[in-house]
């Protein structure tokens, strides 16, 4: 590539987002048209990673990027190889033709420029996701795509059952993200590497590391959750409450495939191990069963689809685990049909709801004369999802039997399991292309009739897409499926399927599941009927489980609110008061530095003695005090008495300022305190005094303690000093306490006085709100009252 | 003559957070007249304490005697004093509006933000 392709390629990254900004402003001047012009962002894209295809093909891998936190070693990087160029063509060819869906879908609707800005959100970062080198990238994309799905899928948040259902991905998918995170640190902890193109010559060191199987439970956690496995896939069916772009979009090439392709970029690392060969295909193909069968208990287009989109997703996780050349080459066919197919449906599914009113395939018929041009998209899409030929779709089945075929209990199985499901999938795909064309017209709420070209194009692309790579395989193979299956599998790889069947297995196994998918299909009322009973003698499933999570979460936190924060003063101070009697003494007794006993000083003389048991007298007396003024005084009493201290210890500037304060705050405790009909004296009960009362002394104790401990200690007078000898000689001062005040701390008195003079002014705001606010009802006989004591205050 | 201080600044301590349990506004200021002292007795007794000797420059000298009082703590303390007594000051007068309002001085009776029996949030989405 050029010189230039880092900052192009950057640029084109950031497009999807640039085009987000816009898309309300330009959706306010042209209406559903902008869709024509914001496809534009997507097709640029996809062009500029065509330009890498050629390169790719010949087994070259690109990087680029620029260092983002480098003491970290951190950086914004890119890796394209076959698994993410492919990705990205998906992402960006079929977004194109979603954007001009989207533009069709809900034209006229209000809030459609904000549905475009999510939609191209989206797109760039599931774009991210798949072309990331930088693991903290990976995982910024990763749940950058949670959260914009989030807002695609809560789009229309006027109703209950979007709201959970976005809630419902959101939670899932984001939980699995930092699943994920965990994973991708304990694999750089593990290799010491955090890009993946590095990563990839890491594989042996991190399959014999003891944490491998962490990291490997971690990783998957993210990936089952995206890419919604068995028991985790119940938030995708349900974002279907989504408008039909984003299911189409969403569902088929894009935020569930995420999960597969984090499996598939780690295969290289994480695979041939026991652990993965095993979880893998046990999951995925549980997750295959259970999404068709409850597909088939579906009579809406949509959740038909998406089931089967669970299915499709546990098939290719099955493929992934399997571990073999041809069940990668496999997964990689299938991946790129399920997309195409997929997403063709969806939009088929979209255009009959749009059209005719209705989704339920019990309300819906003959529409073949009305709606010809979907009903071609839709039997397009349909043969591909069945896998018979000429489409792309019977390459991946032809492979996937290759893949499984071997005889032995273990692949028999899974050769059963695929047969079942792929049977099944064949049902349910022209369930949905069969049903609503054929047999008598049903009349449906609106007069149905074929939709504009904004609504066809996609399916009939797609479709049109699935039959051309099936035809021109060969080119398919050569720069898409094998360049990707090389980097899934870490080693050149080449597939080489094509629409001439072979003769065996595989191919009987074809006709094993066709046969099977007619019966079944003519079957199908049956069969939903006994699923439903089934279901219902279930009872519960992990949707419901959810609901159950996210209420007794709510619960918990009510309880541990309330437990916590009771809302009562003195259970917060008794807690407090507990918690620093703790940090004071236990630090003493663990380390055992008690203070050592003290001798009685020698040198104390008779008076500073009393002016001590002054204190502590008036300290009695407040506590003791029968009525509210006798306290006040004792109050005044303790503290003219710790004023005296100050004058016989040499601190004549604090006794003075005590004295005045001390005064103060007596008389205005007298003057506002005996104004107040205020409860004398103290009427706690006697055992709820003995614990206040030993809570104070614990902490008073340790305060006591402290202070002898340190004071036991020499006593460091490098400040004092400094004050001594530079107040006079450079500050020009001999009162030294005031030259610090003044001087060298000027900046700390001013904050000083900026809170006094804050609290002066709440204290004035206190005192002049007028009305009373709680609590006082128009005809207290109280409330005359009150207002005087206002007046007097004031 | 520090473990005396000592003594004293734990009786301080004791009945400041004595009163401050009672859940009387009135008993709750007068324990946080009381902590003011502590603490400042707790900075003053941990600078060392010297009898009677301010520290003040004499006229003929550049810098202080060594016999002089710490300056530092006390220059703390003074600071620490008018502080402690706006924030006095403003506790006053907010219990004082808060029986005006509530007509109670008990803080266990004040519940107008945190009412007993609120009703859970909702479940719903």
């Amino acid at each position: 590539m050029s010189a230039s392709a880092p900052g192009a390629t950057f640029i084109v990254l950031m497009l999807p987002f640039l085009a987000a900004i816009i898309a309300p402003w330009l959706t306010r001047r042209l209406g559903h048209n902008a869709a024509w012009l914001l496809a534009l962002a997507p097709v640029a894209i996809f062009l500029h990673f065509l330009g890498f295809s050629s390169e790719i093909a010949t087994g070259g891998i690109v990087t680029g990027g620029f260092k983002w936190v480098p003491s970290y070693n951190v950086s914004f990087s890119w890796l394209i190889d076959g698994l993410s160029l492919t990705f990205v063509l998906l992402i960006s060819g079929i977004g194109a033709l979603i954007m001009l869906y989207s533009g069709g879908y809900l034209k006229g609707h209000d809030q459609l420029g904000r549905f475009l800005s999510f939609m191209l959100l989206f797109m760039g970062a599931m774009l991210g996701v798949v072309i990331s080198d930088s693991f903290l990238m990976l995982f910024v994309y990763w749940e950058l795509t949670s959260i914009t799905s989030f807002l695609l899928i809560g789009f229309d948040h006027s109703r209950e059952a979007s709201r959970r259902a976005a809630l419902q991905a959101l939670v899932v998918t984001g939980a699995g993200g930092l699943a994920l995170l965990a994973g991708l640190l304990v694999i750089w902890n593990i290799t010491g590497v955090s890009q993946i193109s590095l990563l990839l010559n890491y594989g042996d060191e991190l399959r014999e590391s003891p944490f491998y199987l962490l990291a490997l439970l971690l990783v998957l956690g993210g990936a089952f959750s995206k890419s919604a496995q068995f028991p985790l896939h119940f938030w995708l069916p349900n974002a279907m409450e989504a408008p039909t772009p984003v299911s189409a979009y969403l569902h088929s090439a894009t935020m569930v495939k995420a999960g597969v392709y984090l499996l598939m970029r780690l295969n290289p690392v994480l695979g041939e191990t026991l652990w993965w060969e095993t979880i893998l295909p046990l999951f995925g193909g549980t997750t295959l069963i259970v999404g068709t069968l409850l597909a088939i208990r579906q009579t809406d287009l949509k959740l038909m689809l998406a089931y089967t989109t669970v299915s499709s997703l546990g098939l290719l996780v099955m493929l992934t685990g399997f571990g073999s050349e041809h069940a990668i080459a496999a997964a990689v066919l299938y991946l790129v049909a399920h997309s195409l197919f997929k997403g063709g449906l969806f939009m088929v599914a979209g255009l009959i709801d749009h059209e005719a009113g209705t989704r339920d395939v019990t309300r819906l018929g003959g529409l073949r004369k009305a709606m010809p041009i979907t009903f071609v998209a839709a039997m397009a899409a349909a043969i591909s999802m069945a896998g018979l030929p000429p489409f792309i779709g019977f390459l991946a089945k032809e492979e996937i039997y290759y893949a499984l075929w071997a005889v032995d209990p273990w692949s028999l199985a899974f050769v059963a399991v695929a047969v079942v499901g792929n049977g099944l999938m064949f049902v349910i795909g022209f369930a949905v292309a069969i049903k609503p064309f054929f047999g008598p017209a049903v009349k449906t709420p609106k007069a149905a009739h074929e939709g504009p070209v904004l609504l066809w194009l996609g399916p009939l692309t797609l479709g049109v897409a699935a039959l051309v790579m099936a035809l021109l395989s060969p080119i398919t193979h050569r720069f898409i499926s094998s360049p990707m299956a090389s980097a899934v599998a870490g080693g050149a790889e080449t597939v080489s399927i094509s629409l001439i069947p072979h003769i065996g297995a595989p191919l009987m196994l074809s006709l094993v599941t066709i046969g099977f998918g007619i019966i079944a299909y003519r079957m199908l009322d049956r069969l939903r009927a006994g699923m439903i009973s089934l279901l219902a003698a279930i009872g519960w499933g992990p949707d419901h489980g959810f609901d159950q999570l996210i209420a007794g979460l709510v619960r918990l936190s009510v309880a541990v609110t309330r437990f916590v924060q009771p809302g009562r003063l003195e259970i917060y101070m008794t807690v407090t008061f507990l918690m620093i009697a703790a940090a004071l003494i236990a630090p003493m007794a663990w380390y055992g530095e008690w203070p050592s006993m003290p001798a009685w000083p020698a040198d104390v003389q008779f008076h500073e003695l009393v002016v001590f048991s002054m204190v502590i007298i008036g300290l009695l007396a407040v506590i003791y005090a029968r009525d509210r003024l006798t306290a006040i005084v004792s109050l005044g009493i303790q503290g003219f008495a710790v004023a005296l201290i100050f004058m016989l210890f040499g601190a004549p500037d604090l006794s003075f300022t005590q004295f005045m304060v001390e005064t103060l705050a007596v008389v205005i405790l007298a003057l506002v305190m005996t104004r107040l009909r205020l409860t004398a004296s103290d009427h706690r009960p006697t055992l709820q005094k003995a614990f206040d009362m030993s809570v104070a002394v614990a902490c008073g104790g340790g305060f006591m303690l402290y202070l002898l401990a340190v004071t036991q200690q020499p006593f460091n007078t490098a400040l004092s000093d400094f004050f001594a000898a530079y107040s006079k000689l450079v500050a020009h001062g001999s009162n030294v306490v005031n030259v610090i005040i003044v001087d060298f701390r000027g900046t700390d008195t001013l904050g000083e006085i900026a809170v006094v003079m804050i609290t002066g002014l709440a204290i004035l705001s206190l005192i002049r709100i007028r009305t009373p606010r709680v609590a006082v009802a128009d005809n207290d006989p109280d409330l005359t009252d009150v207002t005087d004591h206002k007046a007097e205050v004031r | 003559m520090e473990p005396l201080f000592a003594i004293l600044v734990g009786a301080l301590f004791t009945v400041a957070i004595y009163l401050f349990l009672s859940k009387h506004v009135i008993r709750i200021l007068m324990g946080a007249s009381i902590l003011g002292n502590a603490v400042n007795l707790l900075i003053f007794t941990a600078g060392r304490v010297t009898r009677e000797v301010p520290p003040i420059i004499l006229a003929d000298s550049d810098s202080l005697s060594d016999a002089a009082a710490n300056p530092l703590p006390q220059a703390l303390i003074l600071t620490a004093i008018v502080i402690s007594f706006s924030f006095f000051a403003f506790l006053l007068v907010l219990g004082y509006r808060a029986f005006q309002e509530l007509k109670t001085d008990r803080s266990d009776e004040m519940r107008v933000a945190e009412p007993l029996g609120e009703q859970s949030p909702p479940t719903g989405y």
